[in-house]
């Protein structure tokens, strides 16, 4: 492959997937925050705001990550893609110029009054500014899944004379097929994110025996919300989600599944390791008849593989993309499982009691995170050849004016900075986890009265 | 069409240089005047709030330049390569230097975040103001409307330039005096005790040097870019623009002198969007003209997206910014006069 090209797209892979650990956290813990705001509201607990303010820090943090981290991401369409922006910036520019107009505004002006402004806001002032910046995020979230679900699925454009890609349907943009479930899917996915943070932290507490009542809180609110996202993951947005694949692009789905050959009743692999120069998948273990029934809803049904596409539409990297693939299903089945049982506890009433669970709770707190990742790798090495599907492959999209030596360099750069981003954020998230949220000088008194 | 657009995106960028313009000025000044932490912090809590959403004006222009110049985005974005990734990591540098500085009360931590936050900004300011100096210049274009630029080769203004020669280092320099004149007076009109004699001192020796450079600056630009010239003689009526700037820059001194803070730093911004507009008239219709072949320059008609995309853009930029618009009044009511470091944020 030509080095411009393997750099260019590295690059961009390399500071998308970091930048995505945080928004991925934030937006999730944007709703539980409104979620915490919400019940100090109404019982008029300290307890709930002081916890809100707590995942407050938290938020303030990765936040900010996520903003220095993501300055970078709306500059580089145009420097290390230049010819992909020049061909399609008419259309997804839309998408992305909205987001910083609709959501960015909101969010930032909203986050300041969220951080400094509590004394003067008031309770309620403060619960909608909480409000504002929940719904700043999840509108930036909608937006950039817009646009790459145009890139995925291209609709609302027509083709001008010498080829150019001119927007032909506003909303044609916005409602494209694609977005629902895309969106859905991964909006799910933050949230089951912030809640496995939250509910590993209030095991860390139990487990220590520090902070008192909060440990609980952030337990309890953490699985209500985890297991809820969970099973939301799977079905209906990640069932949704696949159907799009199989619709529409029918051989990336081939690869995801590792499915070699065209078959009537295909299983669903398990565990193997695609074989790219023998064609087959090694040592496999499938339930058979299972991916026909999930496609087509018929255990027989015939399902397409590799070796129904000609070679050059195939996804360049199978290997990664079967892998991460099936790294995204397995880990999201386990959070069912994990979140399934720790609700039964936490309603039997023996989960705060149970170390061994709360262990497992404590230890899942990686997890969520390489299961978005992976999900998005899927995603975007699924969509490959193409930048934009069917239209535009991602081998014309890069800047053929930077040079390889040039991206190298600043790809290097990239990764100095990001690892010392790394060690800056786990050393104030710890700080703030060690310090914990501000205890209750006296306990309240129904608080009192209840133990 | 295109006009309008091109006027949006002006109008976009200079909003984004008059606010964020004044928290990289904070940025300098926070070296040259912030003596004890409480000044220091002073300084920080008087853009803490706000600074984040000014730099949101950066993203909107930049994307808003995307939609409605998808050809100018491309070929200047890559062009300009290499100075684009120094800003990104310096604007990194400067917000967590802003947001994690208070995190930790240490003698060494905060020193080091202080120097990372007055060093971020000060390149800043003067990459920002040789990237002006560069779109006035004008770059090598090629046929098919691409270049590239090393950041310098011999630093001369003519032939194989680099990003840095000495006319848009000059304009550089006269950007970083700008900013920190413009810092100076949002933090003298936001603060209070010692801090505010000491800032009114910085601005006024920035004020100088400003005056200076921008007797050079235009000098050299006149020479360098005959374009300017040209738009200046057959639209007599775009002289206004260069007027704006000397009325703010005789009002900032004005009105420092009378004490009147508020007026000098408004001042201060008319002085700002004076000489951006005179620059964005000057090149007009040109968005990135070329230094080898007038012909090969970009303009506004050739770089634009479609009519019907123009359009519709219409329809959302302008409730959209009536909506931002509501917000940066509401918090910067919200956070008027004199900041008070006994509401700490989180």
């Amino acid at each position: 492959m030509d080095s411009a090209l393997a750099l260019h797209r590295f690059h961009f892979a390399f500071t998308v997937t970091y930048h995505y650990i945080f928004p991925q956290l934030t937006m999730g813990l944007a709703l539980l925050i409104v979620i915490l705001k919400t019940m100090a509201l109404r019982t008029g607990e300290e307890h709930f705001n002081r916890s809100a303010r707590f995942w407050g820090k938290i938020f303030g943090i990765s936040f900010a990550m996520g903003v220095v981290t993501g300055i970078p991401m709306e500059f580089q369409f145009g420097t290390n893609w230049a010819a992909f922006s020049k061909a399609a910036g008419g259309v997804i520019g839309q998408t992305l110029a909205m987001e910083g107009v609709f959501s960015f505004f909101l969010e930032s002006a909203f986050l300041g009054l969220f951080l400094f402004g509590e004394k003067r806001l008031g309770p309620k002032g403060h619960w909608w500014s909480a409000f504002l910046v929940f719904l700043g995020s999840w509108l930036s979230g909608f937006f950039i899944i817009a646009t790459n679900a145009w890139m995925q699925h291209p609709t609302g454009y027509r083709l001008g004379p010498g080829g150019e890609i001119l927007l032909d349907s506003f909303w044609g943009l916005l409602l494209n097929r694609w977005v629902f479930w895309q969106y859905m899917h991964n909006m799910t996915g933050s949230v089951v994110t912030a809640s496995f943070v939250m509910a590993s932290i209030g095991a860390f507490y139990l487990l220590n025996g520090t902070h008192g009542n909060y440990g609980r809180t952030f337990v309890r609110l953490g699985v209500i919300a985890g297991a809820i996202a969970s099973v939301l993951m799977a079905v209906p947005t990640g069932d949704g989600q696949g159907r799009n694949i199989a619709r529409y692009q029918p051989v990336t789905l081939a690869a995801m599944e590792g499915l070699f050959r065209t078959q009537e009743g295909a299983p669903v692999v398990l565990v193997g390791q695609p074989d790219m120069v023998q064609r087959r998948l090694d040592n496999p273990v499938e339930i058979p008849r299972l991916l026909s029934f999930l496609t087509y809803q018929r255990w027989m049904a015939d399902v397409k593989g590799l070796d129904s596409f000609p070679e050059d539409l195939w996804p360049d990297n199978i290997p990664l993309l079967y892998y991460s693939y099936h790294i995204m299903v397995g880990l999201g089945t386990i959070f069912i499982a994990v979140m399934l049982v720790s609700a039964w506890k936490l309603w039997k009433g023996t989960l705060y009691a149970s170390r061994r669970w709360l262990w497992v709770i404590l230890l899942m707190l990686p997890f969520p995170f390489i299961a978005n990742t992976a999900g998005w790798i899927t995603a975007e090495v699924g969509r490959q050849p193409w930048v934009i599907y069917g239209l535009m492959r991602t081998s014309q999209g890069a800047s053929m004016n930077v040079s390889a030596g040039n991206t190298l360099f600043t790809l290097i750069g990239f990764m100095g900075m990001y690892a010392l981003l790394s060690i800056l954020f786990l050393f104030l998230v710890r700080r703030e986890i060690e310090h914990g949220p501000e205890p209750l000088a006296t306990p309240e008194p129904e608080m009192a009265v209840k133990r | 069409m295109e006009t309008l657009w091109f006027l949006i995106v002006a109008v976009m960028i200079a909003a984004y240089v008059l606010l964020d313009g004044f928290d990289l000025g904070a940025g300098i000044v926070h070296f040259c005047a912030g003596r004890t932490d409480s000044e220091k912090r002073q300084i920080l809590r008087s853009i803490g709030p706000v600074w984040d959403g000014n730099e949101v004006w950066l993203l909107a222009a930049g994307g808003t330049l995307y939609f409605a110049f998808p050809g100018l985005y491309a070929s200047s974005f890559s062009g300009f390569y290499l100075p684009l990734m120094i800003v990104l990591w310096l604007l990194i540098l400067r917000g967590i230097s802003i947001e994690f500085r208070n995190h930790v009360d240490n003698p060494v931590w905060k020193p080091f975040w202080d120097g990372g936050f007055t060093l971020a900004s000060a390149l800043l300011a003067v990459f920002f103001g040789a990237a002006l100096g560069n779109v006035v210049r004008g770059v090598p274009l090629d046929a098919s409307g691409y270049f590239f630029l090393p950041l310098w080769t011999h630093f001369g203004v003519q032939g194989d330039v680099g990003i840095l020669d000495w006319y848009t280092v000059l304009v550089g320099l006269l950007a970083f005096l700008t900013l920190t004149m413009h810092g100076a007076l949002w933090v003298t009109l936001k603060t209070t005790g010692e801090l505010p004699a000491r800032t009114r001192r910085v601005a006024g020796f920035a004020w100088t040097g400003v005056l200076i450079l921008t007797g050079l600056v235009t000098f050299f630009t006149l020479r360098i870019q005959p374009q300017v010239w040209n738009n200046l003689t057959t639209r007599p009526w775009g002289f206004v623009f260069p007027a704006i700037a000397v009325a703010g820059l005789l009002g900032v001194l004005r009105y420092s002198h009378q004490g009147r803070e508020t007026d000098a730093f408004l001042a201060s911004c008319a002085y700002i969007l004076g000489m951006l507009t005179s620059a964005a008239f000057g090149v007009y219709p040109y968005v990135l003209p070329s230094n080898t072949n007038p012909q090969l320059g970009l303009t506004i008609y050739s770089t634009a997206a479609a009519p019907y995309g123009l359009k519709i853009g219409l329809a959302w930029w302008i409730p959209g910014m009536v909506l931002a618009l509501g917000y940066f009044v509401f918090i910067y009511r919200h956070f008027a006069g004199k900041v008070s470091l006994e509401e700490e944020g989180y």
